[in-house]
């Protein structure tokens, strides 16, 4: 049998580069496993010249190898040297098909079809890419067959054949037919897993006859052909029988297969089915399988120097040595506002200790979840946040104690000890606080930014379920417990559970029978009747109200069909439940039939005036069911003069964030694509270094920390990121106005030197005294800015 | 919700404007001068003096729109002040003169502010009036989509052209090179796009190809024609032919729209370069008109 490595590192990223470097340097034996030609293919395939940053910045490197902000070509040309120098073992083309651990403790790990390695430990660093997606039939390796395409405008005069049908295939499909002859093959019948965008396009260029496409087609088989012009062909399984497709190159483009089912196939353990969780690993990056360690991205850490830590670190460990964690400083100077601090261990024992929600995590989650928290110590009486605050962070108490005023107008105020949480509210329903919380005497807070607190909602079940049933608990006592006693909230509670809805589906529709009472926790709805056979909408549900009382109290139908705006989430209550909770309190009784009474009179409203009715429908279809803040243009008003585009430019930077002409328009009512400011923010969902954030008047916006990914701008459905350089500082307004100088107002100049692209997207103007400039710069009164809230009353004024 | 310049506010400004205009008349009215009543009374320094603060101010706003930053109110409060007390400015001028007129640089401003003023009615009218037509031009869709739009109908109907005949395809070609939308102002404002010639000349060529080959083809629809191509031809041809017109329907009926478009905004736009110039115009004059008085006093 071959040699025993020591350490076997799988894959080559700055995680698993970063640990091979130490053990290299250590002279431990290794061997890294890396599936590309190439170190670091993730990095390697970022875009030429593109700047890399090296956030957090407090975080200090601890590497064999450098890292520094930088261009891609000269941080990899570094990685590459420092491996070099340090004699690294590895092997390239390497892809790791299987990992088993051996009855005597040894890894055995495949690679391809037959080769195995063997090693003690094996560290995985595989990041969140996966392996691509071969074609699986015969020949799909030929060198003329290729699953990436970086530069379309690479090939020329070609015979392409595209194999796919996603948005990846359509986009390299239509930039190759500028210059070659393209073929495109899909599976299925059409394009249905595409954008809207790639479909029209796809669509067009196949009727054009500018792209040929083979519907209903698979690829059979891939032939090298010797003689002939052309170095290969497809043998294609279609619909009229088999067919053969001379061609230059393939490309496949067959998407990836994500890696946890390979992760779990090694024997890791993920807490939860949803795809955001990550498995959970010791302190010392080890995973349930012992000896199997992971780094990076895979356990949850994004950023570049993390990971290289992490693999620094790991090696370490491995090797018995005990090292302070890179983040040891940070943590001491979070800690070290808190009274009686001694040292971080004892710190963190102390927050375990007393805050049961966190006991259940494992001490890396911990650390983690204390270096992107912040420990506060508020003075007695002291406001942590106010009511109608858009703040989203979440709160536990170490010590001390806090006050909530349920009651503004009484100052009634219940209390909440220390181990207690509070926060969630607003943490799972993206909307505005529901309460004012004022601290106690002696009050020491751990608040945690909403994107860590949900990676560990996601990444811990226990966690998951304590926050859901204190939410569930909270919400319903809110609504319901000033009439009720606790006891009858308790039973009510106990009957709730958590329904999701998937965007414009049916909650109830009307006429069924009313089985149950929602309330709205995440998400919208629209709520509509029947007319004549037109749906008509009659009004807009945010998160944080109920529906569906009404048949419940009338003891009858439903009176209009509830349909979720956008994904939803409820607290469904059980009809009888209810019921009983009723018959209990006469005063809740007469308190929901005033309500009830109330929404009819607004609904036959509504039902008068139907085509307000059209304008929330349409509002809706755009978006502004999750937004909370939207920017409206009245085409009867706007003079096309682009003052608002100019201003917006003129106080960010020189970027407009808002394109006033793109966009949809109903009624005279325009949607111009411009931030809506979302309850979940589809940009915060992935962003490496946390730096998109919501601020306490609701503005989202992205902090200087930026390190330029463009996960963002890929991620915002409405097209409203953009990825820009800073602009050259322009001369003041009279000095154009007067004598020419510069760029005038809402024009800048393309700097060709700036290639440190950042995200930039509309922030609502919060720096700015005054509100939004392109509000403020709208001469003739047409563009407003609405929450959705208003959309009944703004829809309602619209009715002519 | 939205507010247009002129409800702004809930009037504020008309309140403001219609205040000042009977505040004026009234002093007018009662004020007895010594003489006709003319600028050189205490009333007609005092009025001289607001109107020409007031000039001063509403020019003032174009800079106002300019700047982004600070928070002196909002554009639209100050274009509304702007329109209101622009308007109050042809009483206050006139009370301030007496009604007087002659062959003065005094009246070279007063006509100079009057043409600024009645320049300044029609943007009123154009910014209340055409914002709609344009959205109802435009169906939903940007200029640039439709511009992107005709441009790939030329190209398709030059393809397809070149399949059916010589003849047809010079016809199409001379039509693509003969469009134009937009260009000087005369032009913009004018809103000829030639497209329209283009159908014509190919239906002429059509019918021309058609009379060549049978006596009876004068007849003048379009659907004629091509039921006429259609027994002549192969199926593929007269189907080819019935795509190309189409195709140029299609693209004139856009470069009707766009031209339009383009129109609209030009009248949104071509008062401010009589108002702009002609305001500066009426601060020199003004100056002037300040100056002599002085200097004559």
């Amino acid at each position: 049998m071959s040699e025993v490595f020591e350490i076997a590192v799988i894959g080559s990223g700055p995680g698993g580069m970063s640990a091979a470097a130490r053990a290299a340097e250590l002279k431990v034996s290794h061997i890294l496993l890396e599936a590309s030609p190439q170190l670091s293919n993730t990095i390697f395939r970022y875009q030429k010249g593109k700047h890399v940053m090296a956030e957090p910045e407090a975080l200090p490197l601890r590497a064999p190898v450098p890292f520094e902000a930088g261009t891609r070509e000269a941080i990899l040309d570094a990685w590459d040297q420092g491996m070099t120098r340090l004699g690294v073992n590895i092997r390239y083309g390497a892809e790791v098909s299987a990992i088993k651990k051996r009855d005597d403790g040894v890894f055995e790990i495949s690679i391809g079809r037959s080769e195995k390695v063997l090693a003690k430990n094996v560290v995985l660093g595989i990041g969140l890419q996966g392996n691509i997606r071969k074609m699986g039939v015969p020949g799909e390796d030929a060198p003329f067959v290729q699953y990436q395409l970086d530069d379309p405008d690479e090939y020329e005069a070609e015979t392409i054949i595209v194999v796919g049908a996603g948005d990846a295939a359509i986009e390299n499909a239509v930039a190759l037919a500028k210059q070659n002859q393209v073929i495109i093959v899909n599976r299925r019948d059409e394009f249905a897993r595409a954008k809207e965008g790639n479909l029209r396009a796809i669509s067009k260029a196949i009727e054009d006859g500018v792209i040929e496409c083979y519907y209903g087609s698979a690829p059979e088989r891939v032939d090298k052909l010797s003689v002939g012009r052309k170095p290969g062909r497809l043998i294609l399984n279609t619909p009229k029988g088999r067919a053969q497709v001379l061609c230059d190159r393939i490309i496949a483009r067959l998407g990836a297969n994500p890696p946890r089912s390979f992760v779990e196939a090694c024997g890791v353990v993920f807490p939860n089915a949803d795809p955001a969780s990550v498995p959970a690993i010791s302190e010392k990056y080890e995973s349930n399988v012992p000896g199997l360690y992971i780094v990076g991205a895979l356990g949850g850490y994004p950023l570049i120097k993390q990971a290289m830590n992490q693999g620094y670190e790991v090696v370490e460990y491995i090797l018995g040595n005990i090292v302070e964690p890179a983040d040891e400083p940070l943590l001491r100077a979070k800690f070290e506002t808190m009274p009686g601090f001694r040292s971080v261990s004892s710190a963190l024992e102390l927050v375990q200790k007393s805050v049961p929600l966190l006991a259940t995590i494992t001490p890396l989650q911990l650390r983690e979840f204390m270096i992107d928290s912040a420990i506060r110590t508020p003075k007695a009486g002291e406001p942590i946040f106010k009511r109608n605050d858009y703040t989203n962070s979440f709160y536990c108490i170490v010590s001390g104690h806090v006050e909530i005023v349920v009651d503004e107008a009484s100052d009634k105020r219940i209390r909440l000890e220390a181990g207690e949480f509070f926060g969630e509210m607003s943490l799972i329903s993206g909307r505005r606080r529901s309460a004012t919380v004022h601290a106690g005497q002696g009050c020491v807070l751990i608040e945690t930014p909403r994107r860590s607190m949900q990676k560990l909602i996601n990444s811990v079940d226990g966690v998951k379920k304590l926050v859901d049933r204190t939410f569930i608990e909270r919400a319903i006592r809110g609504r319901f417990g000033d009439e009720a006693t606790p006891a009858q909230i308790r039973e009510v509670v106990a009957s709730a559970s958590l329904q999701k809805f998937k965007a414009g589906e049916v909650l109830f529709r009307e006429g069924d029978e009313g089985d149950a009472l929602h309330l709205v926790r995440v998400g919208s709805l629209t709520i509509s009747r029947n007319l004549g056979g037109r749906e008509v909408v009659l009004s807009y549900v945010p998160a944080g109200n109920y529906v569906g009382e009404m048949a419940i109290i009338g003891g009858g139908k439903r009176s209009a069909t509830a349909k979720a705006a956008i994904a939803t989430e409820t607290i469904r209550v059980d009809r009888d439940a209810f019921r009983k909770l009723l018959e209990q309190n006469p005063l809740l009784r007469a308190r929901l039939a005033q309500e009830v009474k109330q929404r009819t009179a607004e609904n036959i409203t509504m039902q008068a005036a139907a085509s307000g009715g059209d304008i929330i429908s349409f509002l809706v279809g755009q978006g502004v069911g999750e937004a909370t803040d939207v920017l409206l243009i009245d085409e009867s008003l706007c003079v096309r003069c682009d003052n608002c585009e100019k201003a917006c430019a003129e106080t960010h930077g020189g970027t407009s964030r808002l394109d006033r002409e793109a966009g949809p328009t109903f009624a005279d009512v325009h949607v111009p694509t411009s931030c809506r400011h979302c309850e979940h923010p589809h940009c915060m969902k992935d962003c490496p270094p946390d730096a998109i954030r919501r601020a306490p008047n609701g503005e989202v916006y992205i902090a200087d920390n930026c390190i330029g990914c463009g996960n963002c701008e890929r991620n915002c459905p409405y097209g409203v990121i953009h990825m820009a350089a800073k602009p050259k500082q322009k001369p003041g307004l009279l000095q154009w106005l007067l004598f020419g100088a510069g760029p005038g107002p809402g024009e800048s100049p393309y700097d060709p030197d700036s290639n440190q692209k950042k995200a930039v997207k509309c922030d609502m103007c919060k720096d700015v005294k005054g509100g939004p400039a392109c509000v403020r710069a709208c001469p003739t009164g047409a563009a407003i800015r609405i929450s959705p809230e208003q959309l009944p009353e703004y829809a309602y004024a619209r009715n002519p | 919700m939205h507010e247009s310049i002129l409800d702004y506010g809930r009037y504020r400004y008309l309140w403001v404007a219609l205040i000042l205009s009977i505040g004026s008349l009234v002093a007018y009215l009662w004020h007895d001068p010594i003489g006709v009543p003319n600028g050189g009374t205490w009333l007609g320094y005092t009025l001289g003096t607001i109107g020409a603060l007031l000039i001063l101010w509403l020019l003032w706003f174009g800079v106002r729109k300019r700047r982004y930053s600070g928070a002196s109110g909002s554009a639209r409060g100050w274009l509304s002040a702007h329109v209101y007390l622009g308007s109050t400015l042809i009483l206050i001028a006139f009370l301030h003169s007496g009604f007087q007129v002659g062959w003065n640089i005094h009246t070279l401003a007063l006509a100079l502010m009057l043409l600024v003023i009645f320049s300044g009615f029609f943007g009123v009218y154009a910014y209340l009036r055409y914002p709609s037509l344009m959205t109802r031009n435009r169906a939903n869709t940007t200029r640039d989509a439709m511009l992107e739009e005709i441009r790939e109908l030329d190209q398709q109907a030059l393809a397809l052209a070149d399949k059916i005949d010589r003849n047809i395809h010079d016809v199409v070609l001379r039509s693509i090179q003969q469009t134009r939308l937009g260009g000087g102002i005369l032009a913009q404002l004018r809103a000829r796009d030639d497209s329209a010639q283009a159908l014509a000349s190919l239906r002429k060529a059509v019918s021309t190809a058609g009379a060549s080959a049978k006596a009876d083809a004068g007849s003048q629809t379009m659907v004629m024609m091509v039921d006429f191509l259609a027994n002549q031809a192969s199926d593929a041809q007269s189907d080819n032919l019935r795509r190309l017109i189409d195709m140029v329907s299609r693209k004139s009926a856009l470069a009707t729209r766009v031209a339009r478009d383009i129109q609209l905004q030009a009248l949104m736009e071509v008062w401010l370069y009589l108002h702009v110039p002609l305001s500066l115009g009426l601060l020199g004059a003004l100056t002037a008109h300040v100056l002599s008085v002085f200097f004559y006093w």
